[in-house]
């Protein structure tokens, strides 16, 4: 496999993983940094890379995985303050929607959200994952998965409501 | 679409149980002007799920040239270095041993007489060679008689000189 048909292979999911990483590391550079890396990764594995069935399945475990390693790692590590101080390069762009305000919201309270439930919010109501890859990817049961999600969208539903009756949105 | 059938999706979806295409239902739903008023609540929700899609990845991708490459060719160096050196011991014991095995090998007559013929043969073959020799050593002995008669007859003859 030559790069160009490396970079044909993996153009329909790198946004997802993009995303995927920027829901768990909160900053546009980190979730960049963590992208390129996954991808040379998979790069790295190229010859390999399909005898698995679904390379976008594993590459969302790889981003998974990784970003998980680099919140650990972090945690550990004294780096908390820099985290904080980052500018979202994408803010320009939002400001000019309309509702930033609430959507706003939606996305502090996603990230408020345990990491679990964060990852399958991520893909369920993101990326629109059916279950079933979902199941693959985490590496957990359907089931379980429904339960984390309702959680996680009842969670979204209390808050939304608690603002909207308090008319702060 | 009616209402009674949105509130009834909105419930199967915090109990996370709609599929793919009803969640599509209440997207379509919500990014339409007329929600109704006691919803509105939920509309940032799945606005922002749609609008978050808009996010791209776009820095070029940069891809190092594979690392397996460079172990590959150093692998297949070793390998054929060691072919060479196995190659080389082979050929040097595989020969060795050849010469052994002709020195044992020397072949044997059954018949006696016959045997004798070519241990004579080979006797007379030999003293030949041997003669050889000796006809170019017969030289030497020339000289020794010359000296002798000089040294011999100077000896003799003390004052001759």
């Amino acid at each position: 496999m030559n790069q160009n048909e490396f970079v044909l292979l993996v153009t329909p999911f790198k946004d997802k993983v993009f995303r995927l990483a920027k829901r768990l590391l909160t900053s546009t550079e980190e979730a960049e940094d963590a992208t390129q890396e996954i991808l040379v990764k998979l790069w790295s594995k190229n010859g390999n890379l399909l005898e698995y069935s679904s390379v976008e399945a594993f590459a969302m475990t790889m981003t998974k995985n990784y970003c998980l390693d680099q919140l650990k790692s972090k945690r550990t590590g004294n780096l908390k303050i820099v985290h904080a101080n980052y500018l979202d390069r994408d803010s320009g762009l939002e400001k000019k929607m309309e509702d930033l305000d609430s959507l706003n919201w939606v996305e502090k309270i996603i990230d408020k959200l345990p990491v679990q439930q964060k990852l399958i919010i991520q893909m369920r109501d993101f990326e629109q994952y059916e279950f079933e890859e979902i199941a693959k990817i985490l590496d957990m049961n359907e089931s379980a998965i429904r339960v984390a999600l309702s959680r996680a969208r009842k969670t979204i539903r209390d808050y939304m409501t608690e603002k909207h009756n308090y008319g702060i949105s | 679409m009616e209402l009674a059938k949105i509130e009834d999706l909105l419930e199967k979806y915090f109990q996370g149980e709609t599929s793919i295409a009803e969640e599509n239902e209440l997207r379509n739903y919500f990014s339409s002007s007329n929600v109704a008023p006691h919803l509105e609540q939920y509309k940032p929700i799945f606005e922002c799920f749609s609008l978050a899609k808009g996010r791209q990845f776009t820095p070029e991708i940069s891809l190092p040239p594979r690392p397996r490459d460079k172990k590959r060719t150093v692998a297949w160096i070793s390998i054929a270095a060691s072919v060479v050196v196995l190659l080389g011991i082979g050929t040097y014991v595989y020969y060795s041993t050849d010469v052994v095995n002709k020195n044992e090998d020397l072949g044997t007559y059954d018949d006696p007489q016959e045997a004798f013929r070519a241990t004579q043969k080979a006797l007379s073959l030999l003293s030949n060679n041997v003669n050889v020799g000796i006809e170019s050593v017969l030289y030497i002995q020339e000289y020794q008689t010359t000296k002798d008669k000089i040294f011999i007859n100077t000896s003799k003859h003390p004052g001759g000189l």
